[in-house]
């Protein structure tokens, strides 16, 4: 196979992100002997050393310097892209904010077919490319197959490819100058950072954490009370801020805080990926769920396959009775 | 402004466990509550906010079956002026660049200042609101959670990792996906939904479309669904059993083991 494999890297404070290098690992995946080409954009000094740090992973860089791309426009970049890459190529990118922004209209303007957040990739057969991905929170899984005779956009869920140690030693190509001109009917204006609230949560040794299995708004005292009793903290998923039940500030999650708990109870939480993206450093995790079969049983050390709003007032009782 | 909102009927995920069929061609369909996608329910009532702000009208549109108007008509119910279904047997097993580009030949045929979708849907892709921009040649943002409204521009908040807010400047016409939380969407009750029951909602197939049907569809799809299945679950979680006493006990026990007791 003689396609041409593209990853687009995404990078922040002059570091590629993790997912440059699992990209690398997915391309991998779809063809084991694929020199693959990183492209990069961004400003001046930060951008060289994004690109030197991922020579390591890839087999060519390319980098795209400029003012207009001091800040990743997917808008921008798509234009760019559509001028840059040739025809019928793969193109990977991972399926965080900025994928989901740029990766669908990308597969429009190449005429490649597209396929999202996808988990695993089982490989490609006369031009057929087998993957998996997940739906509903990944209660279930599928295998996807995608025609990429034209070419293909595929978004790559972050964490699922497991990184390679590799030292190819890529060559890095300024490609700049086929950048410019480009222009979009967006643009970028400024960033407004997340509002710090009373707690701080990813300070937090224990976390009590509320899905939407809480129910009703009322019922989030029953894990305050749990809370208080156990010396922890009440953290929750988005759908109790969308709710605005909580705080901004104690929704865990890659569009919340990233919390490094010694001890995490998931109460009424499915286990959705962007929910568990905010989990690190491996707590010991306790899931109380009624469904049995909820994800979130997957990742969990312990689990209670019960109704919270039942269990957890015997819970909370218990832990008073042992303190006296 | 003329406003369309694109919305999709789903399994409501709080009320439902999702399984595999028996012979995994599917999730298991029996007994599934249905609602709309609770993506779309914030994008229809900031259609209706920016309607009352501004003037205008909000159209509701989904591709479905006949089972697929009770969405439309819950939207109507919150405020939305105008429904349409969207419905042939050779719109099934699209993929998305099928969706997007039956939902572009209806946007086409109206005039429209501003194109809202929701993030995502229950199959997480995320992918309609992008293909369809691309496919009008509008511009596009995605995960939006603020939009305010200045003259022909819009300045819009995408709600990016770690709940940063990247704040953008966009032209009109536009395409928005909508994340959840950028407003409260209104209730609506059963007298809401009476009072839209009558309402006549206009059917459009492939031929009022102009839709070639084997460019949708099975036919169309370069992306295909080949099979269900549950996810293998590696380790998986210790279930604890007894009465819930017990179990309180036993976990009582391993969170002070784990330092999970203060
Ligand atoms: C770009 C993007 C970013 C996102 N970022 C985040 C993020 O940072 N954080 C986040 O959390 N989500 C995030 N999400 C949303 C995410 O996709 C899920 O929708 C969300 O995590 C689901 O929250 P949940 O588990 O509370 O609700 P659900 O998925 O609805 O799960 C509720 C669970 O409660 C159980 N349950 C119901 N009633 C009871 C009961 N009485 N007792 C016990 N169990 C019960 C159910 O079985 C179910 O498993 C993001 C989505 C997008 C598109
Ligand atoms: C029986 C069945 C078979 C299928 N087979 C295939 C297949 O073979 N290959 C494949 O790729 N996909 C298949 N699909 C998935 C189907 O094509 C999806 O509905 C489509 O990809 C769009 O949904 P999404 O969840 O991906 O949308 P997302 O992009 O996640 O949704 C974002 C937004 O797009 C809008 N939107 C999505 N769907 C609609 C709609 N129907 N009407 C109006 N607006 C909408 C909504 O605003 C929604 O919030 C199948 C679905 C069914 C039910």
């Amino acid at each position: 196979m003689s396609r041409q494999l593209f990853a687009y890297i995404t990078h922040k404070n002059s570091a590629a992100d993790d997912s440059a290098f699992e990209l690398a690992a997915a391309a991998k995946k779809i063809d084991a002997n694929a020199s693959v080409t990183a492209i990069v954009t961004g400003k001046g000094e930060d951008l060289t050393k994004v690109c030197g740090q991922i020579t390591s992973a890839f087999a060519k860089v390319w980098k795209i310097d400029g003012d207009a791309f001091a800040y990743p426009n997917a808008e921008l970049i798509r234009a760019m892209l559509v001028k840059i890459l040739p025809e019928k190529s793969i193109t990977l990118l991972a399926h965080d904010t900025f994928g989901m922004d740029l990766g669908p209209g990308l597969s429009v303007k190449l005429n490649a077919s597209f396929i999202s957040d996808v988990v695993d990739i089982e490989g490609v057969k006369s031009d057929i490319l087998k993957t998996i991905r997940q739906e509903y929170s990944g209660q279930v899984s599928t295998h996807v197959s995608c025609d990429i005779t034209d070419g293909a956009v595929i978004n790559i869920r972050p964490g699922s490819f497991k990184p390679e140690e590799t030292s190819i030693g890529g060559e890095i190509e300024d490609k700049s100058s086929e950048a410019e001109g480009i222009t979009a009917k967006r643009k970028y204006i400024e960033i407004i950072e997340a509002e710090i609230g009373d707690v701080d949560i990813t300070k937090s040794e224990i976390l009590v954490s509320v899905g939407r299995g809480i129910e009703d708004e009322e019922n989030i005292e029953i894990a305050q009370e749990l809370a208080d009793a156990m010396g922890a903290d009440v953290s929750c998923s988005r759908p109790i801020v969308d709710a605005k039940w909580l705080e901004k500030s104690r929704q865990v999650g890659t569009s919340g805080q990233t919390v490094k708990p010694k001890v995490y109870l998931a109460l009424g939480i499915s286990g959705s990926f962007q929910h568990l993206g905010g989990i690190k450093g491996s707590p010991f995790i306790v899931a109380v769920n009624k469904n049995a079969k909820a994800p979130i049983f997957q990742v969990a050390d312990i689990g209670i396959v019960d109704d919270l709003l039942d269990f957890v007032p015997v819970l909370t009782e218990k832990i008073e009775e042992l303190k006296g | 402004m003329e406003i369309l909102v694109c919305v999709k009927r789903a399994p409501d995920t709080l009320e439902n466990e999702i399984t595999v069929n028996k012979d995994g061609t599917n999730i298991e369909l029996e007994d599934l509550v249905y609602s709309v996608n609770e993506w779309d329910n914030y994008a229809v009532e900031e259609a209706i906010q920016i309607k009352d702000k501004v003037g205008g009208s909000v159209t509701v549109v989904t591709i479905g079956d006949e089972e697929a108007e009770e969405v439309l008509r819950r939207e109507m119910a919150m405020g939305a002026d105008k429904g349409i279904l969207i419905s042939d047997e050779a719109f099934e097993n699209s993929d998305g660049k099928g969706i997007a580009s039956i939902l572009k030949a209806e946007i086409e045929k109206g005039k429209y200042d501003l194109i809202l979708t929701g993030a995502q849907a229950d199959d997480g892709a995320g992918q309609i609101g992008g293909m369809l921009a691309a496919m009008l040649d509008l511009p596009y943002a995605s995960l939006v959670n603020k939009i305010d409204i200045a003259g022909e521009k819009l300045t819009v908040g995408r709600e990016i990792e770690g709940g940063v807010q990247e704040i953008n400047e966009i032209e009109l016409p536009c395409v928005l996906s909508i994340q959840t939380g950028i407003n409260e969407p209104r209730y609506v009750g059963i007298r809401g939904i009476r009072k839209v029951a009558s309402v006549e909602i206009p059917v459009h197939t492939a031929a009022d479309l102009g839709l070639d049907a084997s460019a949708v569809g099975t036919s169309g799809a370069k992306v295909k669904k080949l099979d269900y299945f549950i996810p293998e679950t590696g380790e998986g979680a210790e279930i604890l059993t007894g009465s819930q006493e017990e179990i309180a006990e036993k976990l009582i026990e391993l969170l002070k083991a784990k330092g999970g007791i203060k």
